[in-house]
């Protein structure tokens, strides 16, 4: 059941006997500007739309109206100061408060804020006042950022994802297939050279990318230098035996910019065509970085370490859907972002929802994929999604289906757990993966046919049908904290 | 009966017949040219029929030459018959790609092949249509360049059969010549349509269909005035059929937009109605109108 | 070792029947296919010798695969990739390309390793 938005039709606001507003004491925020029913946000104005739930007692007119204050320009009482500004102007507005479907006491906001909120370029300072304040905010007992839409003004002061889809693909010279990855395992003991084999076999067995995990960074085990070398070394080795360009995203976070940019200085020294940073160095970290990427002609992997603490609980924090908004911004060329079918949280239409956002030129309203806003990304280049964590190739139907052919898809365990070794469990996920794609473009309905082409695929290749055995019954099914509020959520088996 | 099959089933099954049908009622007149056409279905529904019992007989050439004078509904047919082959699983797409001398021939030394080749697969899996076909060839320049397309053609006609069928079209004379000198070409091409002119009552039919098509009417003298036009116009040169029919409605619209311009004030009747006045302003009628006066001086 | 450039390396060399498969979708898609050929397959060889230009407006695969086996014939030491070109706003790049033909005996690179400071390896590919 889908149920559209509306922006009802525009009608002036009042500000009555001024005087009077500005009188010292505490006003309601309703009664100080900052709930304007009926407002027609201009194209010029940053939206963002909140999920709220008041305290007890609380009118829900009179919280959105507190979200717009205190993400804006207000404080608990009124100051005459406010009348040296042109302070109508810079009061976000609450303009629509609707029940959330089938969910007691919890309200959407509708709040739209006057782009001069904003400084140009810096999602610190957009962040800042997004979610600055609202969330420990005393009326609501909880609020979640659920949607954002930014005025394509706004979007063309970021510069965006360094390389993009496009450009990555035509650098990697890979065309019309979702890439393949895997993460090295053990992430935590591996001395440099052991973990640089674990490189070598999987990207000579076929994989396009390995990758570092997050908390992979300069441990006593492993000093990252040594990381680098190891693993650069299996990276040339097997791009010099395939002839096709191969990667590994060495994790340059750290804990300073000025130990970072070494990192990735020596990444670019050795050859590597991509580095990640993982979420939580902070977005003016992930923006300097990005502007490294540029200047350097290398793919900005971005691991969203700690997104979950934001995103996870349904009533509180920051949809992933507008992180992964702001992180296209930011500008990161890589970006995990669920697998519907794994053994991370999400699902289906959410994930794809996540999916679009990183992908579209354009991304219109989709309520059941939680898109509460169309949204022009005035020519931004395009954020490949990555899917990883507990997928295998039997699963590979599935996920050509959810996600198409711009995807990384992350084989870790299934890679490196295969039982006739690394390199078998890489080339079992190449084949089938593009066994799959064949089949696709040969116009057979791969959702429903997927585990008979891999059956057939698996016949003239012995790792597949290996890896087939090992993790045909391997499922997760638990029901999706983060489903879709406007549509019944469908899990997939 | 075991083995046995029902033509009627398999007509009715591969959709042709409804085409075939759709022939009938849509185009007006061409009797010979639909006999044809519902000869070459059946006898391709019967091929069907053995290679379904198993027979397997060589792939019947397919390769045709429409005759006939300008107006004559060749393109429009052939448009039919790339249907008609596609449903019969003959070609694997059913486009059709008309093209002429120009669009095969090229400029220069080296220009010919490459621009055959590129109509040649753009036309594949379908129909290629080359209207007023003897013009590829020249025989008074012998260093033409149509006759380097006629060999391409001629290899891609015999070699890649099951790729696409090649209608040629023309004047019945002179598509006679052109396969009396390239007896190759000829050869090759095995099912022959000629298309006969339309008779005055068949250009009314097409008239009143083609005036229906703009939502316009033809007020009954109007009626009369272009059965005369007609009956005069295929008379004198240049006659093209549906497609000089086609021209002088044309003609009229401008003459009745002009006529009502004048009028001022219209309602809907008028707007929709071509008068006999706006067919009369021919100059077809001219000869006729001198003659008159001539008998007749005042 | 095989090249495995291209969307299908590590299936079976793909039929012409299967190839023909794959022009139909990239053209169902509204791209323009082409062949480039090699001989040398260098990762950084971004600009392979064009066979002819993308072919436009085909609706079937039957043209392209006519010009596959004259390419085949015309060089049957190189390697031969279908490229299907994507022009839409956005895309404007390659949608699929996979190799249509190999030469008997692949191509073969090594590494060469230039040590520079500490344990930096400076690494160049070259054919072996």
């Amino acid at each position: 059941m889908s149920q559209t938005v509306k922006h009802p039709g525009a009608s002036q606001r009042t500000t009555g006997n001024v005087a009077k507003r500005y009188q010292a004491g505490v006003l309601k925020y309703k009664e100080m500007g900052y709930w304007v029913p009926g407002y027609e946000p201009k194209d010029t104005d940053v939206i963002a739309v909140f999920r709220i739930t008041p305290q007890e007692g609380v009118d829900p007119e009179e919280a959105a109206a507190a979200v717009a204050g205190e993400s804006s320009t207000a404080t608990w009482t009124v100051v005459w100061t406010d009348r040296l500004t042109a302070c109508e102007n810079y009061r976000a507005k609450a303009y629509q408060v609707q029940p959330v479907p089938g969910t007691e006491g919890q309200y959407f906001a509708w709040i739209a804020y006057e782009l001069d909120l904003f400084e140009e370029g810096s999602i610190a300072n957009l962040t800042a006042s997004i979610i600055g304040n609202v969330f420990s905010f005393k009326p609501l007992k909880a609020a979640r950022l659920e949607d954002m839409r930014f005025p394509v003004a706004y979007v063309k002061t970021f510069r965006g994802p360094p390389t993009g889809i496009v450009v990555e693909r035509e650098r990697l010279d890979k065309y019309g297939r979702p890439l393949l990855g895997a993460t090295i395992k053990p992430k935590l003991g591996l001395s440099g050279k052991n973990y640089g084999r674990v490189v070598y076999e999987a990207l000579l067995g076929g994989l396009d990318f390995t990758k570092d995990d997050e908390n992979i960074n300069s441990q006593p085990f492993m000093h990252w230098r040594d990381r680098f070398l190891f693993c650069m070394e299996a990276v040339q080795k097997a791009q010099a035996a395939s002839g096709e360009v191969k990667g590994h995203y060495l994790n340059i976070t750290a804990g300073t910019m000025e130990e970072m940019y070494k990192r990735a200085e020596f990444a670019r020294d050795l050859g590597s065509c991509i580095v990640m940073v993982d979420l939580i160095v902070g977005w003016t970290a992930i923006q300097s970085i990005s502007n490294w990427a540029r200047d350097n002609d290398m793919i900005l992997h971005m691991h969203r370490a700690g997104h979950g603490t934001y995103t996870r609980q349904k009533n509180h924090g920051v949809s992933f859907r507008v992180i992964a908004k702001w992180l296209r911004l930011a500008g990161v060329d890589h970006l995990h972002a669920g697998t519907a079918v794994g053994k991370l949280e999400g699902d289906p239409m959410t994930v794809q929802g996540y999916y679009n956002v990183c992908r579209d030129g354009y991304t219109k309203q989709d309520l059941a994929r939680g898109i509460f806003f169309d949204q022009d990304w005035a020519g931004l280049r395009k954020v490949m999604p990555v899917a990883s964590g507990g997928i295998h190739a039997g699963q590979m139907h599935q996920l050509l289906d959810l996600f198409g052919d711009d995807v990384v898809l992350q084989f870790g365990g299934g890679t490196i757990g295969h039982p006739m070794g690394i390199q078998a469990g890489a080339t079992a996920n190449r084949v089938a993966l593009e066994a799959m794609v064949l089949a696709r473009n040969e116009g057979r309905d791969i959702k429903s046919e997927g585990p008979e082409i891999l059956a057939a695929a698996a016949k003239t290749c012995k790792p597949l049908e290996a890896a087939l055995m090992t993790w045909k019954d391997v499922t997760f099914n638990y029901a999706s904290t983060d489903t879709s509020d406007f549509v019944p959520t469908v899990s997939v088996a | 009966m075991a083995g046995s099959i029902d033509l009627k089933a398999l007509l009715a099954e591969s959709g042709v017949a409804e085409v075939l049908d759709e022939l009938d009622r849509e185009l007006v007149g061409l009797k010979p040219v639909k006999t044809r056409i519902r000869e070459i279905a059946s006898l391709l529904v019967v091929d069907k029929a053995r290679a379904a019992l198993g027979v397997e007989g060589a792939k019947p050439s397919l390769h045709m030459c429409f005759t006939g004078n300008p107006g004559t509904g060749k393109t429009t047919v052939a448009m039919r018959m790339a249907t008609i082959l596609h449903r019969l699983g003959h070609v694997r797409k059913g486009h059709l790609v008309a093209v002429t001398r120009d669009d095969l021939v090229g400029q220069y030394i080296g220009h010919t092949a490459p621009k055959t080749k590129e109509v040649l697969k753009r036309a594949m899996g379908g129909v290629l249509f080359i209207d007023e076909a003897y013009y590829l060839y020249r025989p008074e320049n012998e260093r033409d360049y149509g006759q380097e397309a006629i060999e391409i053609l001629m290899q891609v006609m015999e070699n890649q059969r099951e790729d696409l069928v090649v209608i040629f079209a023309g004047y019945k004379s002179r598509m006679d010549t052109f396969f009396q000198s390239n007896p190759g070409l000829g050869s090759r091409v095995a099912h022959h349509i000629d298309f006969p002119d339309y008779t005055v009552d068949e250009l009314e039919a097409i008239a009143g269909k083609m005036v229906a098509a703009l939502g316009l009417t033809l007020s009954e003298p109007a009626s009369r005035a272009l059965a005369e036009y007609l009956r005069l116009r295929r008379e004198q040169p240049n006659f093209a059929n549906a497609r000089s029919l086609r021209n002088a409605l044309a003609r009229a619209r401008l003459r009745q937009a002009r006529r009502l311009l004048e009028a001022g004030t219209v309602d809907a009747a008028m707007l929709t109605t071509i008068e006999a006045e706006d067919i009369r302003a021919s100059r077809v009628f001219d000869a006729a109108r001198a003659a008159a006066t001539e008998e007749n001086p005042c | 070792m095989r090249i495995t450039q291209g969307t299908f390396s590590y299936l079976p060399d793909l039929t012409d029947e299967q190839i023909a498969k794959q022009v139909d979708y990239a053209l169902s898609q509204d791209w323009a296919v082409s062949l480039e050929y090699t001989d040398d397959p260098h990762p950084r060889n971004v600009y392979w010798e064009m066979w002819g230009l993308p072919m436009f407006d085909l609706k079937d695969a039957a043209g392209v695969l006519a010009e596959l086996r004259e390419a085949r014939k015309a060089h049957p030491d190189c390697y031969i990739k279908l490229n299907a070109f994507d022009s839409t706003r956005g895309f404007e790049t390659m949608r699929l390309s996979f190799i249509v033909h190999r030469p008997k005996e692949e191509a073969r690179y090594k590494l060469r390793r230039e040590e520079s400071a500490g344990r930096l390896v400076r690494y160049t590919l070259e054919r072996a």
